[in-house]
């Protein structure tokens, strides 16, 4: 299914992004992708199933999280990190700035597990060195 | 035990400044009248910590001294033909001083998060400049106050309770009772509607057609009005009195409207990106007879399609509105010294951000000179990254290219960017382990402190940065 993906802050991320990016608090915090519960029925996806989000640069796995906040349906939220930025578009149409907010990715089921931080750059960037 | 007054708080752009922070021995042990941003700074900052500088060698990072990464990293940035320079939002004015007579020493581009953030919020007030104040002319006189594209109840969240809706102002009052009665009211509807719930099916369907999605409680007249603008409900919008909700990407649209509608023109459609023409009519007559209005602008804004274009919208729509009274306009800053650093940028070489000394003197071209595009390019042939995390901020293809070449860390914690890096050096924490200078999302000055020693090894940003510069003019000659 078709989403138009808004990323950005919360206050649990926050709370970790300064000091503790390598914690399994953060990756609890950031992988996750806040969707409309009548999303989730249409997708057939629980509150904490995984789902894979996918735009033209790649894919990335997180956990769904039901949200009352996301009132209509069609949008996801996914907090800004390193799992959502791994996927999203470089252009920045002369201002610098690349397009983080409102733009379509596709959504779909996955039994395929969410990477680690670690493990998250081994796959998007390899080896270093 | 040593309590520690008026330390300033090296989160974001808030910068409050009347923290207590109780030391034992040379631990923090509680921190007062923090947010929860800042407490798990002053409680977590050594939970995570490297203290030792690390050096790859055969593909793996290991321990190194800190002359050899010192050493390391002269020679990188000694031998690149276009290093990059990044970061600088979260450590002090005085080491992004030494920062950009680095950048110009090795004839490098020095970039700070700006580019990221509000990058279009500086070049719209370039192109239409900014009707500004500090906050405390907020907390003392604004009656209207608009968070668009904004939620500080995530991103800042003292903001609304030290300078906007939540603060006792000299001239305004604050608007804590009426929040509370409201909150009060809320919670109890909803419990009717649970109880409802477990008596019939249809109970949860009525609890969700009752929360509505837009909100519009005008409080009644000469009391402060908090107005949200946003893509969805967020935490803040659940205090606002009125909450606009837009179609993503529609800011432009409401934004010039309310323009058209603030000049006394008529708008022939029913809906403009989703809000209800009625709706826009009644918010500009409330904007038009504010006495003092604040308008508030977030990533919302900064990051949707438009960009730059919807900040200047915005500056326009203020600059309209002072045709019939006073309305100003402030953008949301993240870090705690973004607006630092574009300040110390701009007193050195003329530019608050992207800056580029390759040709022998500052240029300023954001989209060419600017971080993300030199690196999608492939441009620099190695990074220095201070007091940053690229590598979780930036696109792919930015970052596939980021870690393609020598990269450099200066941290005080390991990051994902530290773990993709060549050379890391941890420093002192600025704020807790260093002093220093930090500007407020306003332009105030307030001074940094130091209330804990560093880890032994551990040196200020500041100090590392000047012994880099030493031995890159020594190699350099």
């Amino acid at each position: 299914m078709d989403f138009t993906l808004i990323t950005g802050r919360t206050i649990d991320q926050g709370c970790t992004k300064e000091h503790a990016k390598l914690s399994d608090e953060y990756l609890l915090n950031v992988a996750v992708c806040e969707m409309n519960p009548e999303d989730m029925k249409r997708l057939n996806v629980r509150d904490g199933d995984n789902v894979k989000i996918m735009t033209d640069v790649g894919s990335v796995i997180v956990k769904a999280k039901k949200s009352r906040r996301i009132r209509r349906p069609g949008i996801i939220f996914v907090p800004f990190g390193p799992w959502i930025n791994a996927i999203l578009p470089s252009e920045t149409e002369g201002t610098g700035m690349p397009p983080l907010k409102g733009f379509r990715v596709r959504v779909e089921p996955t039994d395929e597990p969410v990477s680690d931080i670690r493990s998250l750059l081994l796959k998007n960037y390899g080896v270093k060195g | 035990m040593q309590v520690v007054e008026g330390v300033v708080c090296p989160f974001c752009g808030c910068c409050c400044d009347d923290l207590e922070v109780i030391v034992e021995g040379n631990s923090i042990f509680d921190v007062r009248n923090a947010c929860a941003l800042g407490a798990s700074k002053f409680i977590g900052y050594g939970k995570h910590r490297n203290t030792r500088p690390l050096v790859r060698k055969n593909g793996e990072l290991v321990e190194a001294s800190l002359d050899e990464a010192i050493e390391r990293c002269a020679e990188i940035l000694a031998n690149a033909s276009y290093p990059l320079l990044y970061g600088w939002s979260n450590t002090s004015c005085e080491a992004i001083r030494v920062g950009l007579e680095l950048a110009e020493e090795v004839g490098g581009v020095i970039d700070n998060t700006t580019t990221v953030c509000h990058g279009p919020s500086i070049l719209a007030i370039q192109e239409v400049g900014i009707p500004g104040c500090t906050l405390g002319q907020i907390r003392h006189r604004a009656d209207l106050i608009i968070y668009w594209g904004s939620n500080p109840w995530s991103a800042h969240p003292r903001h609304i309770e030290r300078y906007t809706a939540l603060s006792e102002g000299r001239f305004q009052r604050a608007a804590w009772k009426r929040y509370l009665s409201r909150l009060i009211l809320e919670s109890a509807r909803k419990k009717r509607y649970r109880a409802a719930s477990l008596v019939f099916k249809g109970g949860a369907a009525l609890l969700e057609a009752a929360e509505k999605e837009e909100i519009w409680m005008l409080p009644p007249p000469g009391e402060r009005k908090l107005v949200v603008v946003d893509v969805q409900r967020t935490r803040t919008a659940d205090l606002a009195d009125i909450f606009i909700r837009v179609e993503p990407g529609g800011d432009y649209d409401v934004l010039q409207a309310l323009r058209a509608l603030i000049r006394d023109e008529e708008l022939d459609v029913d809906e403009v990106a989703g809000v209800p023409i009625e709706r826009l009519e009644a918010l500009a007559d409330l904007m038009v007879n504010a006495r003092f209005g604040i308008l508030f602008f977030g990533l919302g804004l900064t990051m949707s399609v438009g960009r730059s274009r919807n900040i200047e919208a915005a500056i326009k729509l203020t600059r309209d509105l002072n045709r019939y009274t006073k309305f100003l306009i402030m953008p949301m800053r993240g870090h705690f010294n973004v607006t630092g650093a574009n300040i110390v940028f701009t007193w050195q070489t003329g530019y608050p951000y992207a800056v580029d000394f390759s040709h022998g003197y500052p240029r300023y071209n954001p989209g060419e000179t600017s971080a993300i595009d030199i690196l999608t390019r492939g441009d620099a042939d190695a990074t220095l990254v201070v007091a940053s995390d690229p590598v979780s901020s930036f696109p792919r293809r930015a970052v596939e290219n980021l870690v393609r070449n020598p990269l450099i860390v200066i941290d005080p914690v390991l990051t994902p960017t530290a773990l993709m890096a060549d050379v890391v050096i941890p420093t002192a924490f600025v704020g807790i382990e260093a002093e220093g200078t930090t500007y407020r999302m306003d332009h105030v000055p307030l001074p940094l402190k130091r209330v804990v020693e560093p880890p032994p090894g551990c040196l200020p940003d500041e100090e590392i940065l000047r012994m880099i510069l030493k031995r890159v003019q020594e190699i350099r000659g």
